[in-house]
């Protein structure tokens, strides 16, 4: 495991209680020297935090969805997110966030496998009347017969196992 | 009709007996819809679209059966005010303005909360301790659900919340537990924080920022993702298991150690629970405390663990005034607050120190 803050081995782990939230991070023995570690009385974690954030603040302050409006100053001061698409444009910053809050980075419960197949289902119906619409332009009918077919087959498979 | 689910004693079924220390279990699952945005980012005919969506989601269900749905417009004040009280909805819900909704079985072991801060919050209790059938009827609530709605899911990060902290599973597994032998002990900020470290977070008995009248606290996961459900339920209850000891020994200690102040204090309680004409609730949560913690001992008669329990919620003011059927003020409340207690500890016996001498 590499130092939060440089590229050393760590070998002191942090975990601070707060606000009930908990944060975990991980320093070589330099840095945790350097930020007071080792007197856990004047240590905070929010001041840690609050450096690895400003930095990547300053490569963010401009991240909006365009979906719902959130901005990353609304989602940083409400801890809330507007929209399913804000989990794309937020990545970036939400990354590190989940990496302390959460006991891994990877759902590893429930699959909803209804909308899971509905939702492939309505993704590849749109990717092949996309193709089907080129090809028709392209006046390759050949082609266009082909994802006909395509197309029916699709829509009876997702007929019959409804 | 609502009103009527909510002054019912208790539900159609045969509820479960009282149990030493843990009080009730409940699993919430939280779940958005896609293509709408979150109910903090959604105009109000947006919130309206996903209410009735759900509502029809949800006719039909397996584990629905005979439940009503409600606008939370539609309640008044004092019917919002027990539902909170009974822990169906959050306090955060029962302030909404327009386009949320409740969803409630007649025995209400299930209340679905429709645009509090997620679309759906599925949540399901039981009293005692008892994950495996709690998850089970919450599982099957969701996937009935499911098999109407698209929800907003990501194969990489689970279903999509809008608080990142409940990403994944959106399960929050939590358990009401009474802890009257930590707190007297003054061991129980010590006990936050060990849990703290192992991701198990402790709140008062009315969630968020309550404080914590009758020993009485909320034990729950705080994380989500990284973790399938069942690994998250099984790290809970082997906190869950070390609490339930803890508890018991410091108990045991405090029998031990301050045996008569210990008795002295359970045993007033009894008296003061006979005897009262003005209590407010918080007294009456710490003597309703004393109590359970008394039955659990053998000093009274099992039934009186029920009994407390149940007082618990009808000593709250929400549940003294939908009694007397009208909003009264606090001094009236305090008034009929004792005239219940003294009432259902009537005949209460005094403690039986027998098998303690």
């Amino acid at each position: 495991m590499k130092c939060h803050h440089c590229d050393n081995q760590a070998t002191v782990h942090l975990t601070q209680i707060l606000n009930g939230q908990m944060h975990k991070m991980d320093l070589c023995e330099t840095c945790a020297q350097a930020k007071g570690v080792t007197n856990p009385e004047n240590l905070s974690i929010s001041n840690l935090m609050d450096k690895v954030e400003m930095e990547v603040d300053t490569a963010n302050t401009s991240m909006v969805c365009e979906s719902c409006g959130t901005t990353h100053q609304e989602f940083k001061k409400g801890g809330r997110l507007g929209c399913e698409a804000c989990y794309h444009v937020f990545r970036p910053v939400l990354d590190p966030l989940l990496d302390g809050m959460h006991a891994g980075i990877k759902h590893l419960g429930k699959v909803p496998a209804g909308s899971e197949s509905r939702i492939h289902f309505e993704q590849s119906m749109g990717s092949l009347k996309k193709k089907l619409q080129e090809a028709v332009e392209k006046e390759d009918f050949e082609k266009a017969a082909e994802l006909r077919d395509q197309l029916r087959d699709l829509q009876n498979e997702s007929k019959a196992t409804v | 009709m609502f009103h009527k689910i909510l002054s019912k004693e208790s539900g159609g079924k045969k509820q479960p007996k009282a149990i030493p220390v843990t009080l009730s279990t409940r699993i919430r699952l939280a779940r958005n819809l896609r293509q709408f945005p979150f109910p903090g980012r959604a105009e109000v005919a947006q919130k309206r679209a996903v209410l009735s969506k759900c509502i029809d989601a949800m006719s039909g269900i397996k584990g629905l059966n005979n439940s009503i749905s409600v606008e939370v417009d539609d309640l008044s004040e004092l019917d919002r005010q027990i539902l909170v009280e009974q822990h169906l909805i959050s306090p955060e819900l029962s302030q909404v303005e327009e386009g949320s909704g409740i969803v409630l079985t007649q025995d209400r072991s299930c209340c679905i909360m429709i645009n509090e801060e997620d679309h759906l919050r599925i949540q399901v209790l039981r009293p005692g301790l008892d994950f495996s059938s709690v998850w089970k009827h919450a599982d099957e609530v969701d996937s009935g659900i499911e098999s109407a709605i698209n929800y907003a899911y990501d194969g990489e990060l689970g279903f999509l919340t809008a608080c990142p902290t409940n990403l994944g599973t959106g399960m929050r597994a939590s358990v009401m537990m009474h802890l009257p032998g930590l707190v007297m002990s003054k061991n129980m900020d010590k006990v936050i924080n060990a849990v703290n470290q192992l991701g198990i977070a402790v709140r008062g008995l009315f969630g968020e920022g309550s404080d914590a009248n009758g020993s009485i606290f909320q034990i729950s996961n705080q994380q989500t993702l990284g973790e399938s459900e069942s690994a998250i339920i099984d790290r809970l209850n082997s906190t869950l298991e070390s609490l339930v000891r803890q508890e018991n020994f410091a108990r045991e200690k405090l029998l031990q150690d301050d045996r008569t102040r210990l008795i002295d204090k359970m045993s007033r309680a009894i008296g003061s629970l006979k005897t009262c004409h003005l209590i407010q609730s918080a007294e009456a949560m710490d003597l309703l405390s004393l109590v359970r913690l008394a039955t659990d001992f053998g000093m009274m008669p099992d039934k009186f663990r029920g009994l407390a329990d149940r007082m618990f919620i009808e000593v709250q003011p929400g549940h003294v005034q939908l009694s007397a059927g009208e909003a009264i003020e606090p001094n009236q409340r305090d008034e009929l607050r004792a005239e219940l207690l003294r009432n259902q500890f009537l005949r209460a016996p005094l403690l039986d120190l027998s098998s303690h001498s």
